[in-house]
């Protein structure tokens, strides 16, 4: 745990890794000496060795000394665990909010001017707070280098707060079971120096569409599939996920289920803005119901406008 | 003593022929040996479901499945290995076959309900496993059936929780049986305290069975609440918190740990005083520490769900409660390695299970510390390392055990003995499989893998290698233990009525016992574990 990359990556590791190799500590004392214990009495009382056991029922000393002593250990390390712990309850007030929003199997971050990335960017040195959402199933927020995790539930807004000691990228995971892809919703925490997070967070909501300098529709709509997670399970290059791929999309006639039944239909504009808003009205012949979430109030017309355009580049190659 | 006209209950001739004289038999002893049938069969189809898993973890990416195969596999594993074959192991197993011999019983105190045991389980097994296939297309929810993922993808959660609501009825029905038969049937002289400690282990797991396994029946009745009547308990789209399901969940699957685990105690505090030729240290500390774990063992499911988001103050209470039921268990271990002080020990292949047993057992309570502990939980919670924990405990703790108790009392159950040196060799095989596979994953989860992932980055590769590896030297044990075992049980050598020299019930009957067990009730007056010559 207490690796040099992670030294210090947030206020909790040096806490958490103490209490950690106290426990350790213990715990491998007693697992070795009580193993050799074990193997010099198979050695020394073997039946070769010693034909005759001696009658011993028990000793009220004894029984009295082993249990007094792991109950003292255990008392102490359930205080080193809860008051290592106790921290990443109090959240300061002054915590900068981050709205953390996953779905399956995405994570997108949005910042207090609106800013919304699928990359987590704080803030070194000062305290973040991260609202979790989660808007299907459950998953579980984890930055292992930091020693954070919380689970995020439907239906019920969880916290995690942290502080970052130490410039850098930091791997997330999703830690709880969330089906097909679970194993591939990961991001990137980026630990950046305060001044560049605050130019980040307070110019206006075009701020992504500035840093990634749109020079045109491919662009923008890269731009949007990333911020609303939408390459968790669609790809540009025809490798089919848990969705259909964007590439070559327009204009192809797609046989769907509507209702269990089979038609036919062209994939028209009319068609991508069902799939978005009204994702489980038609599935794709081959794809599963119910994976998808409506993005209704969420993708903008302009930004539909956009990706429209994306997908008529990507059906032109 | 030996009569000779007697024939053993292998041979008795009852009302029925053929295989039906086993599933419509009401001996104790044959039912145990259906329960053993069919969960070791359970338990190879769960191994080779858990080594499809370890070797599609041999490197990242795709190496030989996809990702909903291994969803589902994992899925499957663990229903068949917890609900099918460690919950129901060792007691249905060697409790039924042993329980009443050692207590000077005849059979247990209701035999016909326990014929129904067998039958539940069977039915609640097909149940269980059917579930696994309806709806569309593989399970792939986890063996805890989290809400609301598991209302999501399809319709399996419903007959899921019914097959584990019917496999309890078969436990809730087995513990009632059990503990009757100990309250009523000891045989005269018998006192509580000169039972032997595997029936005092029955004894508390019996009470857990009971008291913890209709828990799932409200579940299901909830579940039903709201599939059918749209009332919402759990699925956050009706309104319901998914994290009721969670409590209910490990309310029942908590304690069901420890009705796992305490008969594997049980067993292991057989095998050293017999093995040892020596009284057990403590045996009244041993008691009393298996009633205390039973008893704390009902207020701890709450660690499950250090990260849920529960209150501060229910997080603290779970880790107290947590640590103080790891006292009891660190006594035990005490006490048994205590009986080894000044003994004389024959070194033979049960004894080398019931010491391996010890070892892999510490690692898996030592390493429920930091599980148990709040800031290093919140880090390894979810991750490889729990997955370890657990399967020392489990695999480590009732595999090991479980191994132990057949290799113990092979020759009383099939009255021939074992090839000793093939046996001891497939246990060292196993032992250092068994470290190899599950060692590496407490690493994996230190610096950070979480749990129930079909790919990794780069930096979890090695240890992977190194488990994978693990997962085959494992098999290559278990293919030597089980060919050896199954070779000798129709053609190894007759074994006496006492090849180890123990001093309990069972070693004084027929190997394998007749029908009704003991021809005269013996009379008790003296400790389970006296090993003098001559007691004054």
């Amino acid at each position: 745990m207490n690796e040099d990359t992670t030294q210090n990556a947030s206020s909790f590791v040096s806490q958490v890794d103490s209490a950690f190799v106290f426990i350790f500590g213990i715990s491998l004392f007693f697992l070795v000496g009580i193993t050799a214990f074990l193997v010099y009495y198979i050695i020394k009382y073997r039946k070769s060795k010693n034909a005759e056991a001696t009658h011993i029922e028990g000793s009220n000393t004894l029984e009295i000394i082993w249990t007094i002593i792991p109950t003292i250990l255990v008392l102490s390390m359930f205080y080193y665990g809860w008051s290592g712990w106790k921290f990443q309850r109090d959240i300061p007030e002054d915590a900068i909010p981050i709205k953390t929003i996953a779905r399956m199997w995405s994570f997108t971050f949005q910042y207090e001017n609106g800013l919304i990335t699928d990359t987590l960017y704080v803030p070194k040195g000062k305290a973040v707070n991260l609202d979790l959402v989660a808007l299907d199933v459950l998953h579980s927020f984890y930055i292992p280098a930091f020693r954070v995790k919380q689970d995020m539930v439907p239906g019920k807004q969880t916290n995690i707060w942290f502080e970052s000691e130490k410039e850098g990228e930091y791997e997330i995971y999703c830690a709880e079971y969330c089906g097909l892809r679970h194993s591939y919703m990961r991001s990137l925490v980026k630990v950046i120096p305060a001044n560049e997070f605050e130019a980040m967070t307070k110019i206006d909501s075009s701020a992504l569409a500035i840093n990634n300098e749109v020079v045109d529709s491919r662009q923008a709509g890269i731009s949007i599939t990333r911020k609303y997670g939408c390459n968790a399970c669609h790809t540009a290059d025809g490798t089919k996920l848990v969705g259909p791929s964007y590439k070559n999309i327009m204009g192809r006639t797609r046989v769907v289920l509507i209702d269990g039944k089979e038609h036919e239909v062209e994939a028209d504009e009319a068609y991508i803005r069902r799939s978005i808003y009204e994702p489980n009205a038609e599935i794709v012949k081959g794809f599963e119901k119910g994976l998808m979430l409506s993005y209704k109030d969420q993708v903008t017309e302009e930004e539909f406008k956009q990706l429209l355009e994306y997908f008529y580049y990507l059906s032109e190659q | 003593m030996s009569n000779l006209n007697a024939v053993s209950f292998r041979e008795e001739q009852g009302r029925y022929k053929g295989i039906f004289a086993w599933i419509f038999s009401t001996d104790h002893k044959r039912i145990g040996l259906l329960y053993l049938y069919s969960i070791v069969s359970f338990f190879l189809i769960g191994v080779l479901l858990g080594a499809a898993m370890k070797l599609e973890l041999l490197a990242p990416g795709k190496t030989v499945m996809d990702p909903a195969t291994y969803n589902a596999i994992f899925t499957l594993h663990g229903v068949i290995m917890i609900f099918l074959v460690v919950v129901p192991g060792l007691p249905a197993v060697f409790g039924n076959f042993m329980l009443p011999i050692m207590i000077g019983a005849k059979d247990v105190a209701f035999p016909k309900l326990n014929l129904l045991s067998w039958w539940i389980y069977v039915f609640g097994a097909i149940i269980a496993l059917s579930s696994l296939f309806m709806g569309g297309g593989p399970p792939d929810t986890g063996w805890t059936f989290y809400a609301p993922y598991a209302f999501k993808t399809n319709t399996n959660m419903l007959p899921a929780v019914l097959g584990a609501f019917i496999l309890g009825f078969s436990s809730i029905l087995t513990g009632i049986n059990f503990i009757v038969t100990i309250h009523r049937l000891r045989a005269p002289g018998m006192t509580w305290f000169k039972m032997p400690l595997f029936p005092w282990t029955l004894y508390g797991t019996g009470w857990i069975q009971i008291l913890a396994t209709p828990i799932v029946g409200i579940t299901l009745l909830m579940i039903v609440g709201e599939r059918v009547l749209n009332i919402g308990f759990f699925d956050p789209a009706l309104g319901g918190d998914p994290i009721l399901y969670q409590h209910l969940f490990w309310i029942y699957s908590h304690p069901a740990v420890y009705i796992m685990i305490l008969p594997a105690m049980g067993a292991i505090s057989e095998i050293i005083p017999t093995f040892a030729n020596k009284s057990i240290f403590g045996y009244k500390a041993i008691v009393i520490s298996t009633l205390a774990i039973a008893f704390v063992g009902y207020f701890v499911w709450g660690h499950h769900m250090f990260t849920s988001g529960m209150s501060g103050t229910a997080l603290y209470t779970f880790s107290l409660l947590t640590f103080i039921v790891a006292i009891p268990s660190a006594i035990k271990v005490f006490n048994w390695v205590g009986t080894l002080h000044k003994a004389s020990i024959q070194l033979e292949t049960p004894f080398f299970w019931a010491a391996s047993f010890l070892f892999v057992f510490m690692i898996g309570g030592l390493s429920g510390l930091a599980l148990g502990a709040l800031a290093t939980n919140v880090h390894l919670h979810d991750t490889a390392f729990v997955v370890a924990h657990f399967h020392f405990i489990v695999f480590g703790g009732v595999g090991f055990a479980f191994m132990g108790a057949i290799h113990y009392w092979f020759p009383k159950i099939w009255g021939r003995m074992y090839n000793t040196r093939i046996a001891t060799s497939g246990w060292i095989i196993f032992f250092i499989g068994f470290c190899t596979l599950y060692l590496p994953m407490f690493f994996l989860g230190v610096t950070g893998m979480p749990r129930r992932y079909y790919d990794y980055v780069e930096n979890f590769h090695g240890p992977n290698i190194v488990s994978t590896i693990g997962s085959w030297v494992l098999i290559l044990g278990l293919v030597i233990i089980l060919t050896n075992l199954i070779r000798s049980a129709y053609k190894g050598e007759k074994a006496s009525k006492n090849p180890w020299g123990g001093r309990t019930l069972e070693w004084t009957v027929d190997s394998p016992p007749t029908l009704e067990n003991f021809e005269e009730i013996p009379v008790i007056d003296r400790g389970p574990y006296d090993y003098r010559k001559n007691p004054e």
